[in-house]
Formats: structure tokens, C-alpha cells, sequence
């Protein structure tokens, strides 16, 4: 039974990775989840500096799912090189860095810094809606997505993967805008945009008011996006958005996805990953399928 | 570091210590035995409409016979249906987490507000020193009875319905109380002024911290806490309350 799959020229070993933001650099589920299982390690966004994120509290749990406003915390791409690639090398599975940044320049500079560095490819955030700068005000602009892949494409080393927003009138427009930049492979859904009220305290749940909401409620949103977007565009496709078991990921590849992504289900149970690869594994078993690319767009 | 483990544990026993304040004994099969004060574990809900876990401090480990209690405040859907659990009844957890108390061999104050004294009784039964106990409640009294032995208890209430009318500092100033170590678990504006009156009179001060968790092992950066000091982890002036904490060193956090 063949598991792997090609993701823009890179072989992963099964289709299931970490969704950025949900798993850290890996160092934390490590103790708990063999990464060696998984087909590839998306690590939480990476900027050219330092950022200090969102004041707290930064999540709150609703019906099926969670909204979140971390606001894209983390150590500066420094730290990342010399601390986390190290750690994620010991392991046999893809090392997908995503890249976030407030201005072109910050997300080329990354990237750029990226170009020597042992890692398998790059996905770039332009859908964080937790941001004032940046992120988002990358992805609701098809001219805009078109321009920062066309310009992260010229330092870029490792194959590009474009993170699309939900937050959009048309996905298939945003998709082929990146597909004209030159972009190699393209991820989504992020989260979509979400607010809650905590009745008792008369108050935003959150203290950024709105955050992205994600969990199982999302993946139906998720789904039909996968399928719009494979209809509109030759490029390989991550699908995430709400999967939690083995039957969420057969149902993205069915709708385009080549590879799929568990995000906040690894908050409710640390083991998602793994057991969604066996779950598709034993779903093949059932069905007398052979090669999981038999089922990428198999329903039309 | 600590290892953790991802674990069914069965419950021994549940029952409920006062009005929406429930204590539930888990057998586990590997996190008792590690567990120490001031740790914490995350339980998970079967509804899985509820997908985060629920972070609970461990208030009493009997690692001799691998089990440990809880003791919580009914605050929501997740902790209803964890309060409906009887014996025999299985729940995911995962364990231990967070660091524990350090034990200083020092005069000290254990100060619990609230839902926040359950962890202050596995300390007062690791800690070898001279204890003094102090139990902040709004009204009505819980837990207060498994203290006795394992130091002097002082009482405060709010509406004075038991020992001193007031908060927990009040019960310390009407009772004279000197220590050279303060640890500490309650509502913010608790720690708050403890961190101020330790401050004042050069005692050293641990807090433990709570916030909104999703992951509970380090990974979401949802729960941080400002530090002082640039973290050497995140990198900036944010410490993880579920990986670095969730007992601190008052002076290291800012806790507004």
C-alpha cells in the first residue's frame, strides 16, 4: 500500500502534517507524539524579528471548535535557526517552515535567511487575521497576493506554499492570483474571523475582541473551498480546517487536497496526527485501495 | 524534564464539598507517582462539542497507590459533565504538567483563595517546615478540614461568616503572622497584593498563575504570562503559564 504523495517535487511519507500554530516547533508534542509518523512538521510562524503577540486571554473555546488571537508570538528567525531546525532535523519527516511578517520586506528577509538552511519547503502566512499588519492585509487582495509571491519567489530556495484566507468572496480568485506569482503549492483554509462575548462579564472573550476561529466546526467551510479552488488552479493543495479524524482528511483529499493539515485537534487530543495516518491507512485497508493518490479529486 | 503521559484514568471517587465544588479521586497509571505540588493536569471532555482540555491543579497525590485528587469549581459545561463522572467512569487526562512549588526549608505562609487552595494542601503535605496555612473564602468553607496537622490554619471570610472578616492578608495582620516564604494560588487581585505585601517586607514569593490554555504542554503560546526578564524560550517578555510556570517567582511576572 502506497502512502506517500508528492507535494510540488517533495516526497512526504503519508499526507498528514501539523497545521501552523497548533504544534510549536515540534519540541513540545515530542514527548508525547513520535513525529517520525507524520508526513510533515509545519512549524508555528516564523517573523525576521521577535514578536511578543496578543494580549491574553488569546483563546476561547466555542461550539466544536476555538478562537484564537496569539497574534503570531515568536522567538525571531535567529532563534528559530539555531534552536528549532536543529531539533526537527533529528526526525525522519518534512520540515515545512511558515513565514509571517508586517511588510514584503520581513517576509523576504525570512525566507531569504531560509535559502541555506536543511528545511523542505516554505508557507507563507498571508492569512493570519490576528494581526493589524501584515498577515491578512496580504490575502483579501488578489494583486497583493500576486505581488508578495512573485517577490518571495525571488529568495526563495524551497518550494512555496501560499496560505490562503477563508476570509474572502471568491477563494478561486485569491488561488489563481498566487498561482500567477509563481507560487508552488498553496494551503488552506486559515481561520476564519470570529468573535465571542462572555455574557457574565459583559466582555469580549478575547482581549483582541476578534479572533480565527477553527476546529471541526469550520471543516464543511473548509471542504467546499478545497474543491473550488482545485477546479480553479493546477497547484497542489494542503487542506486544513477542522480535521479531527481519519474520515475529515479522506474527505479533503477526496475534494483536491494532496496532503492535509491537523491543527486544533491536537489541543484535544495530542495524538491526532498519528492516528488519523493510521485511520486512513486502515480506510485504504477497507476499500481495497492501493495508492492514496487514487483518492486526491476523486470526487468531481 | 519531566516526563508526561497521555492517560485513561479511572475514577475512585467523586463527591461534592459544597455548592459546585466538586473532589474527585483518579486512578492513573503513571502521572500520580510523578506528580508534585503546584503541577496540573488537563482533562479532556467526551463531548468533543468541547475539544480543549481543562486544566485542573492536583490537590492531593497518593503515589503509593497511583492516584491523585482534584478538587474544582463547576464553571462550565466541561467541568459539568466532569462533576457527573462516578466511580468506575473513565476520563482521558494528561499529566503532569507545569512545574511544581519549589520547597524551601523556610518559615512559611501557604496562602489558598478560593479554588485556588486545593494545590496548597499536596504543598503543606511535601513541605517539611514551619507552615502557617491561610484560606481566603467568600462564604462558604470547603477542604479546610484535610489541612488540619499539617500546620496552623487561619481562616478568613468575606462576609466574616468564619474566622476573620476579610481576605487572606487580613488574616495574616489580625493574627500577627511572620514567615520568610510565601507560596501562594487564588484570583489575581489576590496574588496581586501578595506579591506587593511580600515585596515590602523582603519575603520571597511564589505565585501560581492561571490562564486560558488550549494545548496545556507548551506548544500554542496561548496562556503566557509578561515576564520581566526576556524568556529564554519565547525570546520576548512572555513566559508559557503551562510550560514555565505555573508557579513563578512574583518578581519574575508581571501580574498587573
Amino acid at each position: 500500500m502506497n502512502m506517500k504523495v508528492n507535494l510540488a517535487g517533495v516526497t512526504l511519507k503519508n499526507p498528514v502534517m501539523t497545521a501552523s500554530g497548533t504544534f510549536g516547533s515540534g519540541q513540545e508534542y515530542a514527548e508525547i507524539v513520535d513525529l517520525n509518523q507524520v508526513g510533515a512538521v509545519v512549524t508555528k510562524g516564523v517573523a525576521n524579528i521577535p514578536w511578543e503577540g496578543n494580549a491574553t486571554p488569546r483563546i476561547a473555546e466555542t461550539y466544536g471548535g476555538m478562537l484564537n488571537a496569539v497574534g503570531l508570538q515568536n522567538p525571531g528567525i535567529d532563534v528559530f535557526v539555531q534552536r528549532d531546525i536543529p531539533f526537527l532535523i533529528q526526525y525522519d519527516t518534512k520540515i515545512i517552515v511558515n513565514v509571517c511578517g508586517r511588510t514584503t520586506e520581513d517576509y523576504c528577509q525570512v525566507v531569504e535567511r531560509l535559502s541555506d538552511q536543511p528545511v523542505d519547503m516554505l508557507e507563507i502566512n498571508i492569512s493570519c487575521p490576528n494581526v493589524k499588519e501584515g498577515g491578512i492585509a496580504f490575502g483579501q487582495d488578489p494583486r497583493a497576493v500576486e505581488a508578495i509571491t512573485r517577490e518571495v519567489k525571488k529568495y526563495a530556495r524551497q518550494p512555496v506554499i501560499m496560505k490562503l484566507s477563508p476570509n474572502v468572496t471568491d477563494i478561486a480568485e485569491m488561488a489563481r492570483a498566487a498561482e500567477a506569482g509563481g507560487a508552488d503549492a498553496l494551503s488552506l483554509i486559515n481561520t476564519l474571523t470570529g468573535m465571542k462575548i462572555d455574557i457574565h462579564k459583559r466582555t469580549f472573550a478575547l482581549a483582541n475582541k476578534t479572533g480565527g476561529l477553527s476546529g471541526p466546526a469550520i471543516h464543511p467551510v473548509a471542504v467546499r473551498m478545497v474543491y473550488q479552488t482545485a477546479h480553479a488552479v493546477k497547484l497542489p493543495i494542503i487542506g486544513m480546517g477542522g480535521i479531527a479524524a481519519a474520515e475529515d482528511a479522506i474527505e479533503m483529499l477526496l475534494a483536491g487536497a494532496t496532503a492535509v493539515a491537523v491543527g486544533t485537534a491536537n489541543f484535544a487530543n495530542p495524538t491526532a496526527t498519528v492516528e488519523i495516518v493510521e485511520g486512513i491507512r486502515r480506510y485504504m485497508e477497507a476499500y481495497g485501495i492501493e495508492d492514496v493518490v487514487e483518492l486526491i479529486g476523486a470526487v468531481r | 524534564m519531566a516526563e508526561k503521559f497521555k492517560e485513561q484514568a479511572v475514577v475512585i471517587r467523586q463527591e461534592e464539598l459544597a455548592y459546585g465544588i466538586y473532589s474527585m479521586w483518579l486512578k492513573t497509571d503513571k502521572i500520580a507517582a510523578q506528580a508534585r505540588a503546584g503541577q496540573f493536569i488537563s482533562l479532556y471532555c467526551r463531548d468533543k462539542s468541547r475539544m480543549l482540555p481543562r486544566p485542573i491543579s492536583i490537590c492531593q497525590v497518593d503515589a503509593a497507590d497511583n492516584a491523585l485528587r482534584i478538587v474544582y469549581r463547576v464553571a462550565g459545561k466541561g467541568t459539568e459533565e466532569f462533576s457527573t463522572l462516578g466511580t468506575g467512569k473513565e476520563i482521558e487526562i494528561v499529566g503532569p504538567l507545569g512545574n511544581g512549588f519549589p520547597k524551601k526549608d523556610k518559615k512559611a505562609f501557604l496562602i489558598g483563595g478560593g479554588i485556588g487552595i486545593p494545590p496548597m494542601l499536596q504543598l503543606a503535605r511535601e513541605l517539611t517546615c514551619e507552615k502557617q496555612i491561610i484560606l481566603g473564602y467568600r462564604d462558604t468553607l470547603f477542604l479546610q478540614e484535610d489541612f488540619r496537622g499539617l500546620g496552623k490554619v487561619y481562616i478568613a471570610t468575606e462576609d466574616g461568616s468564619y474566622g476573620t472578616e476579610g481576605n487572606v492578608l487580613d488574616a495574616i495582620r489580625e493574627n500577627g503572622l511572620t514567615a520568610d516564604i510565601v507560596y501562594a494560588c487564588g484570583p489575581t487581585p489576590m496574588l496581586r497584593a501578595i506579591k506587593q505585601f511580600a515585596a515590602e517586607r523582603g519575603m520571597e514569593c511564589w505565585l501560581s498563575l492561571e490562564e486560558k490554555m488550549a494545548c496545556g504542554i507548551g506548544a500554542c503560546l496561548a496562556c503566557v504570562c509578561r515576564s520581566r526578564e526576556k524568556d529564554s524560550h519565547t525570546n520576548v517578555n512572555n513566559k508559557r503559564i503551562c510550560k514555565e510556570g505555573p508557579v513563578f517567582r512574583a518578581e519574575e511576572v508581571d501580574i498587573g
